[in-house]
């Protein structure tokens, strides 16, 4: 299983805009190299990424190869609420994520 | 002064010249088919998709932002001018946007014309975001224009570029 961390704050105040940040492990393989003997090697990327706050989306991002290996993604939302942030990876193969962190807002 | 001196040794040493003619293609470095032919690499090797055409990346762009027109201004593409490797750029991209509900970013697209793929990433946000500000890490395969176009709650694109020096392109190692 691959390793995710999600960042944000642990708390902030009402309407305060918090900086979410979303890192995971993974090869992010282009499918455009080759082994030595010329095998091409498949691709095998994380194609979709979605973030949402207390069930409602906030953000979401759609991956092409040229993202590099172990994706990081820094983006902002403004606290409304106590609750939790999740964040849902998912790509080829039948990859699939997630990971959420807590955010109290005072 | 890279081209010459891999024509130079071609022909000299068989393992080095076949390291740099593999490396070149990956890079994207023109070849002679001379040279490709000698170090023994198959037709399937150099039939290789190593740059995105212009076509390409009009299609990708026009996907997006169909025949809508696009405007220059608004958007910044924040990355190195001078970049060593290729494989993690570091990109900011921001967009002037007070990202209320009435006036938002809908969706941020990041292209790279001379990649073997244009597209690059694309963001979905909306006013719950807050700031029209995301950062990630990208692949540059070559020294080229990277661009974005954001997509505005009112139906308007606007775009932003930036050129970037890419010293060690992405993809050129092989397992």
């Amino acid at each position: 299983m691959a390793r995710a961390i999600v960042n944000i704050p642990a708390s902030a105040d009402r309407g305060e805009i918090v900086e979410i940040k979303a890192l995971i492990a993974h090869d992010m393989e282009t499918g455009f190299r080759r082994t030595q003997l010329g095998v091409p090697i498949p691709r095998d990327i994380i194609t979709s990424f979605v973030c949402t706050y207390n069930g409602a989306e906030i953000f979401r991002a759609e991956f092409h190869p040229a993202v590099s290996a172990n994706p990081y993604l820094a983006f902002s939302a403004r606290a409304t609420e106590s609750g939790s942030i999740v964040c849902k990876w998912t790509g080829d193969n039948g990859f699939s994520m997630t990971e959420s962190a807590a955010i109290t807002v005072v | 002064m890279k081209h010459k001196r891999t024509n130079r040794t071609a022909g000299r040493n068989p393992r080095r010249e076949f390291m740099l003619a593999a490396g070149g293609v990956a890079a994207g470095i023109v070849l002679s088919p001379a040279a490709l032919a000698q170090s023994g690499i198959g037709p399937g090797r150099t039939s290789r998709p190593t740059q995105a055409s212009v076509a390409a990346t009009l299609q990708a762009v026009h996907k997006v932002a169909g025949t809508a027109t696009i405007n220059k201004g608004r958007v910044t593409v924040d990355l190195p001018a001078l970049i060593d490797n290729g494989n993690g750029v570091p990109l900011t991209v921001s967009v002037d946007s007070p990202m209320t509900e009435a006036d938002h970013v809908k969706a941020i697209h990041v292209f790279a014309e001379k990649n073997p793929l244009p597209n690059v990433v694309s963001f979905q946000l909306g006013p719950r975001a807050a700031r029209a500000r995301v950062a990630t890490r990208i692949r540059l395969a070559d020294t080229q224009t990277v661009f974005a176009i954001c997509e505005l709650s009112d139906g308007s694109f606007w775009s932003g570029s930036v050129d970037v020096v890419v010293a060690i392109a992405a993809c050129l190692e092989e397992l």
